[in-house]
């Protein structure tokens, strides 16, 4: 010990307890991982027809169970831990009260148990339960009552620990009048910000509609309505998902590469950039739906463009930060530089292939984006094959990299192989770019998403870029890759929790080349972003959800059932779009005059 | 606040690139003239569509010179009319709308593709060109027998879509 004790001191060393809850929070994640990726290798097979070991009908409970459990439980059990990590690591202080936080974390696992047996009970035709409606859960299409109330529990769960994080800000404030928000506790905050606006949606949506309806209190839902709520989360839930991964390309690969963070300043933009806009986008994934004007979608695709926007600055400063690294130490040349980066480390690598593939998920999303092309790929195997870019391998991959550094820093035990690390990292980018190129290309040929028989009868795919059968074998090798990356990831960490506690694994993160002190202070005025973020929802939201009201009633068009209580509520709100608008004209001016 | 002149190049570029993406965007709208399926049929009550004038009756109808209706009815696990037969070489607007649950209909190989929603009508015009046979395939999960729910759209010459016989479909 005594070693120990004269070495940099590790984040467990420091705070144990956190240190505990963050592991707790990784371990329920890979859980989740190791589900999901169960349930996608028998997808992958099953849906390009190399071996089908489940009825067709029972496709979609794997379905389902492959989305929930990797979209929602690894995906944010991961950003909870990670959060954990940079609020306390960042402040230099532990959390306000330890058993406040085991409670959300409590909350979380109980939600998204009861929600996983909801799912999986789907497989067993002697209990009268399933919730095979897929991770978007479309209204009509039913599921269990579990299904929901474990969700809200789940989201509860989140809400909590958002609230555990600020309160540990407060505390730190009250301390530090002055200093400014260290960047990973800004991008905890920021991040938590949006989530409290986009799950506000869905939750309503559960509350009010569908818990009630599948419990059987209210006959029926308007479908448009409770869609248009899950969009309204549901894309400002992919920056959620990647949120975490901007976390630790920002933070701590530049560390990796032995340099430093290029711009400070530019980081605080890009996640203020994210509050703003990752909600009021959310129609874009409506753009074929009957029942929203034109207009809107219009509305909803001009903001997805300049949503581009902190992306695009994210490649830059990332790749610049890196760059630095490689210069410093002896790196060259326009591309030489490239040869002086530590590509044997996974934790380096990975992240690096995940922001390669990211870009190229990027262009594809550019596709999607754009409203009149969306009509070729709407609901193919192209959005999937996009989405694999994206959460598949941008967050998911920088998730699998970033525990090669973190888990030593949250239990003093080193990781047990470096080289099946890399192996594996790669061997994930492999298999993704076979899997998802694939997918891509089926899309393009009309092949649609979330089927279990993409062969139908009496009519032939249209041949472009290799036919049907040859990117159906793409897919399967690709989705086998992926599979056995991830249990080799898994199989890792297991061997890395048997080995000895080592001393000597500190790592601290490099202060920035361009540093907080050249960020304007106004972008650490979380207030005024909170309020123009709100505004932009309402102004993107507020009409369309009024019209579709309008048009279906608060229960689907037909009945016109809806409590009166309610209506005086749609016409307060159609009166106050106006004066909203004044207000929009002001904060703008008032954020000029900031700004100045 | 600093930022280095490469990086603003980086963002001036990037701007550039979103609105150029807009600009397509607008263009296809205003150019080619890319309607947005959208609000512009009145919502309908999926529980009595036996009871609409152009549902109950799912068919292809001629409106004009050259031009044709298809009122088209998506229910678990298929469409109606099937197959909708359409003649060569003119303009067809689809007239979907589904029975129960929400489901897609794609025009395999085609940019004919649409939600369809319960309570809602979703209205998309079409060019048809020579006679050739589609798949139809219902591309939103629909239920346990969605990987079976296809139809065929058949586009006929104008001979053969007048000779069909008393079927209207």
């Amino acid at each position: 010990m005594s070693t120990a004790l004269e070495s940099e001191r590790t984040f467990v060393d420091k705070f144990p307890d956190e240190a505990r809850v963050v592991r707790a929070a990784f371990l329920s994640s890979f859980f989740a991982l190791f589900l999901g990726a169960v349930f996608g290798i028998i997808q992958t097979l099953h849906r390009t027809d190399v071996a089908r070991i489940i009825p067709s009908t029972d496709y979609y409970t794997v379905l389902t169970a492959h989305g929930v459990f990797m979209v929602i439980s690894f995906t944010i059990f991961f950003l909870v831990g990670l959060f954990t990590w940079a609020i306390t690591r960042s402040l230099d202080r532990p959390l306000l009260n330890i058993k406040i936080t085991w409670t959300w974390y409590g909350l979380m696992a109980t939600g998204m148990t009861l929600t996983g047996v909801s799912i999986l009970a789907g497989f067993v035709d002697s209990i009268d339960m399933s919730a095979d409606v897929l991770y978007t859960f479309y209204a009509p299409l039913q599921a269990h009552p579990l299904f929901y109330a474990g969700l809200v529990v789940f989201i509860v769960g989140t809400w909590i620990a958002g609230a555990d994080w600020f309160r540990t800000f407060l505390a730190w404030r009250r301390d530090h009048p002055d200093e400014r928000i260290p960047l990973q506790t800004f991008m905890v905050l920021t991040t938590m910000t949006m989530w409290y606006i986009a799950s506000s949606a869905v939750a309503a949506s559960v509350l009010l509609f569908l818990l009630p309806w599948s419990l059987g209190f209210i006959d029926q839902v308007n479908p448009t309505l409770t869609r248009t709520l899950f969009w309204f989360f549901g894309h400002p839930v992919v920056y959620f998902w990647l949120m975490p991964a901007y976390m630790l390309w920002y933070t701590v690969l530049p560390k990796i590469a032995g340099g430093r963070l290029f711009s400070d300043p530019l980081a605080r933009v890009v996640f203020v950039l994210f509050v703003l806009l990752s909600t009021p986008v959310g129609i874009h994934h409506q753009y074929l739906d009957p029942g929203i004007a034109e207009g809107f979608k219009f509305i909803s695709m001009t903001n997805t463009m300049f949503l581009l926007l902190p992306s695009l600055l994210t490649a830059f400063t990332v790749v610049a930060s890196v760059e630095y690294g490689a210069r410093k130490n002896g790196g060259t040349g326009l591309l030489g530089w490239l040869t002086h980066l530590p590509w044997r480390k996974p934790e380096f690598t990975g992240m690096m292939l995940a922001g390669l593939m990211f870009a190229a998920g990027g262009f594809s999303g550019m596709v999607n984006a754009g409203m009149n092309i969306n009509y070729l790929i709407h609901n193919t195997l192209w959005v999937p094959g996009h989405f694999h870019l994206t959460v598949g391998t941008a967050v998911a991959l920088t998730m699998m990299a970033g525990t090669y550094w973190l888990w030593p820093q949250i239990s003093n035990k080193p990781i047990y192989s470096s080289q099946i690390g890399l192996f594996q990292v790669v061997l994930w980018f492999i298999g993704m770019a076979l899997m998802s190129n694939a997918m891509h290309a089926q899309g393009l040929l009309g092949v649609p998403r979330r089927t279990a028989e993409p062969e139908y009868s009496g009519f032939d795919y249209p041949t472009m870029f290799g036919g049907f059968e040859e990117l159906n074998i793409q897919i399967a090798i690709g989705g086998t890759l992926l599979f056995v990356s991830t249990i080799l990831f898994l199989g890792n960490l297991v061997l890395t929790m048997g080995n000895p506690t080592a001393s000597g694994l500190a790592e601290t993160l490099p202060t920035p080349v361009s540093g907080p002190e050249d960020a304007p202070q106004v972008l650490d005025n979380l207030r005024l972003w909170v309020s123009i973020a709100l505004t932009l929802v309402v102004l993107a939201y507020a009409l369309p959800l009024a019209a579709i009201i309008n048009r279906g009633g608060l229960l689907g068009p037909g009945v016109g059932t809806y409590p009166v209580w309610l209506a005086p509520l749609f016409d307060a709100l159609a009166d106050a779009a106006a004066p909203l608008l004044g207000a929009v004209t002001d904060a703008s001016a008032a954020l000029v005059e900031v700004g100045r | 606040m600093h930022i280095h002149a490469y990086e603003k190049l980086w963002l001036a570029l990037s701007i550039v690139l979103i609105l150029a993406l807009i600009g397509t965007v607008t263009y296809g709208a205003v150019g080619p003239g890319v309607a947005m399926v959208a609000d512009s049929q009145s919502t309908i009550d999926p529980a009595a569509l036996d009871e609409d004038e152009r549902f109950s009756e799912p068919r292809v109808e001629q409106v004009g010179e050259n031009e044709y209706e298809a009122y088209v009815v998506a229910r678990q696990f298929g469409f109606q009319p099937d197959p909708i037969v359409v003649p060569a070489n003119s303009t067809v607007t689809f007239y979907v709308t589904s029975a129960d649950v929400i489901h897609g209909f794609e025009v395999v190989g085609t940019s004919a593709n649409t939600m369809v929603v319960p309570g809602e009508v979703s209205e998309i015009t079409v060019e048809t060109d020579e006679p050739t046979e589609y798949g139809i395939v219902c591309n939103e999960y629909c239920g346990a027998g969605h990987h079976v729910m296809q139809g065929k759209l058949h586009v006929v010459s104008q001979s053969q879509f007048e000779n069909r016989g008393g079927d209207s479909a």
